[in-house]
């Protein structure tokens, strides 16, 4: 009987051949934390072991709160740097010209490679599963833990298929299909399982729309989310991999799944997350004209160099009509969108292009909303206070349907625009 | 055996609303945590809960971020159990290493009402309230060391001796 990737993956490095339900014991290939890691350093002197199992597998990434809004902030990242200097850890990035949002950096920098296990101490650690990890969100005393003894006891999973068949209509994008995956299956759809993607459209998807797909995985309490590594993939991983020893692993064709659900991506339209759940999908055209506030494109789901071309696709020449706030996803992103000239076609529209990093997505800085107020965001949560007020309202959305938002100040559908663009 | 108040949540209830992220990068002593348990969930819980009380919920608690402090407010504010028809698998990993009682009952609805008193029997895996007897799972084999050493925390150090006494 065939295997899935989460039985492959965890049955190498259990080193011998699992099947779902069973329990294993493996050594991760990359362990990364944000400013939480200072809590983990608290939990890891509990332990009284001197050192990490082993510095090199270890990544810490400041993202959530820097630049600092706070001492406390500031105490956090230094907890951090400190332990970094101390245990001989390099695969640091702190507030510089290389940091990011750390799932965009665990891609971008190479640390997510196939058939790799990663683990983080964020839920969104997922995202890694677009370049072929086995990537997996975990709590922090469980890191210390990991820091001191070197290994991790995970169930292996069960495995959800999801196929993907045909092309988006124009204005239509991987973040609109990953909002109605996720109101179809709920908020705990993939509860403790695997999932999948297969089809042909899956293999057609850049690397940025997988990072969209796999980002929002956990949004429907999925263990991880990955997909086989594309061509696009595999040269990204050659060009930056941290580590050498990685080989592609995937499913089986007579690998057995739980579920399986088939989109054609044709019928995929502009959709939504209403608040205050991600699962509480609605189409764009329900909700047209709605009054917005303020629109968010940015974050670990919607940042990256494609997401903001396409928003200064539509805001180029015109002006924006509400607050709207750009994050790109990382400083590589911030950089290059910067010599591409869409940063200035995106200030020139009124928008405000904020430092790579959390604020506005964890609510921590950069774009709290005031009572009442109503923020359409590109980001992977509309929890109630997500965005650090519990009285506003959140509706997630592409960043297509977030610009044309922010152009008309209501929602907007972006398939008007993109029949008149012709994209 | 353990007996408490119940205070009564729906489905899905998330990480966000149970310790919210406005206070999750601050630094804060474990004992702090317990004042902002549940303050975005529209609940009188954040003003009123006593040590000892329950919760009783819905499928999915716990969903979201994978924030150890939704774990850590209820145990630091006293809640002597989380009954829930099921839970997200990062909550769940952390109720366990922080030593958080928590239990699976696929009629949790049905035990009580809010503000009604039920009472626990650990050993029997039995929920006992006016409206009768409710069983719920035991804890799985593979996480009995982690529940009986008293948490992730205990059980490292002893791993760590164990590995010592094998050198």
């Amino acid at each position: 009987m065939g295997k899935t990737f989460a039985e492959k993956v965890l049955g190498r490095a259990a080193g011998h051949e699992v099947s779902a339900g069973e329990i294993v014991i493996v050594r991760p290939d990359f362990c990364v934390s944000h400013e939480n890691g200072a809590a983990v350093v608290k939990t890891f002197r509990k332990f009284g072991v001197p050192s990490v199992f082993d510095p090199s597998r270890i990544v810490l990434v400041m993202d959530h709160t820097v630049p600092a809004a706070t001492a406390g902030n500031a105490n956090s990242q230094k907890t951090v740097r400190d332990f970094t200097h101390e245990q001989g850890i390099t695969h640091y990035y702190d507030l510089n010209s290389c940091g990011g949002v750390c799932h965009q950096i665990m891609v971008q920098e190479g640390y997510a490679l196939p058939g790799c296990i990663v683990l983080g101490t964020d839920s969104h650690t997922c995202t890694s599963g677009a370049a072929g990890a086995f990537a997996v969100g975990i709590g922090r005393s469980e890191m210390a833990s990991v820091w001191a003894v070197g290994d991790i006891w995970l169930r292996v999973p069960e495995t959800i298929k999801i196929v993907l068949k045909g092309s988006f209509r124009p204005g239509v994008s991987a973040k609109d299909l990953i909002l109605r995956i996720v109101g179809d299956l709920r908020a705990d759809g993939a509860d403790y399982k695997s999932v999948e993607f297969h089809g042909d459209a899956a293999d057609r998807l850049c690397l940025a729309e997988r990072m969209t797909l796999c980002n929002m995985g956990i949004e429907m309490g999925a263990k991880n989310a990955v997909f086989k590594p594309s061509e696009e993939v595999l040269v990204h991983a050659r060009a930056r991999a941290k580590k050498e020893d990685w080989e592609v692993l995937w499913a089986d064709e007579d690998a057995v799944y739980c579920r399986e659900f088939v989109y054609q991506l044709e019928d995929i339209v502009p959709g939504l997350a209403c608040p205050h759940t991600v699962d509480n999908y609605a189409t764009v055209r329900e909700h047209i004209g709605m009054p917005v506030d303020q629109v968010f494109i940015g974050a670990c789901t919607n940042g990256r160099l494609e997401d903001l071309r396409l928003a200064a696709q539509v805001l180029r020449g015109r002006h924006v009509a509400v607050r709207t706030i750009i994050v790109p996803a990382s400083c590589e992103i911030y950089r290059k969108a910067l010599d591409d000239g869409i940063l200035a076609e995106l200030m020139d529209a009124g928008c405000v292009i904020s430092h790579p990093g959390c604020g506005p997505c964890a609510g921590v800085m950069g774009g709290i909303l005031a009572d009442g107020e109503v923020c359409v965001s590109t980001a992977n949560r509309n929890f109630k206070g997500r965005m650090g007020n519990r009285e506003s309202f959140i509706y997630l959305a592409s960043p297509l349907t977030a610009a044309c938002t922010a152009l008309n100040g209501a929602l907007s559908d972006p398939t008007e625009w993109a029949k008149e663009a012709r994209i | 055996m353990i007996a408490g108040r119940v205070w009564k949540f729906g489905d899905d209830v998330n990480t966000d609303v149970i310790f919210p992220g406005r206070y999750t990068y601050e630094p804060m002593s474990d004992e702090a945590m317990g004042k902002y348990a549940l303050e975005d969930a529209d609940s009188a819980f954040n003003q009123e809960a006593k040590p000892g009380d329950i919760i009783i919920a819905g499928k999915n608690w716990g969903c979201g971020s994978s924030r150890e402090q939704a774990a850590k407010c209820l145990k630091e504010r006293g809640v002597a159990a989380v009954i829930a028809k099921g839970f997200a698998r990062i909550f769940y990993r952390n109720a366990l290493n922080e030593g958080l009682l928590i239990l699976v009952c696929s009629e949790a609805d049905q035990i009580a009402q809010e503000g009604e008193s039920i009472s626990v029997d650990t050993e029997r895996c039995i929920i006992r309230s006016v409206h009768g007897e409710y069983r719920f799972q035991p804890y799985p084999a593979y996480v009995q060391g982690l529940v009986e050493a008293g948490g992730l925390i205990p059980y490292t150090i002893q791993r760590l001796r164990e590995r010592e006494g094998e050198k």
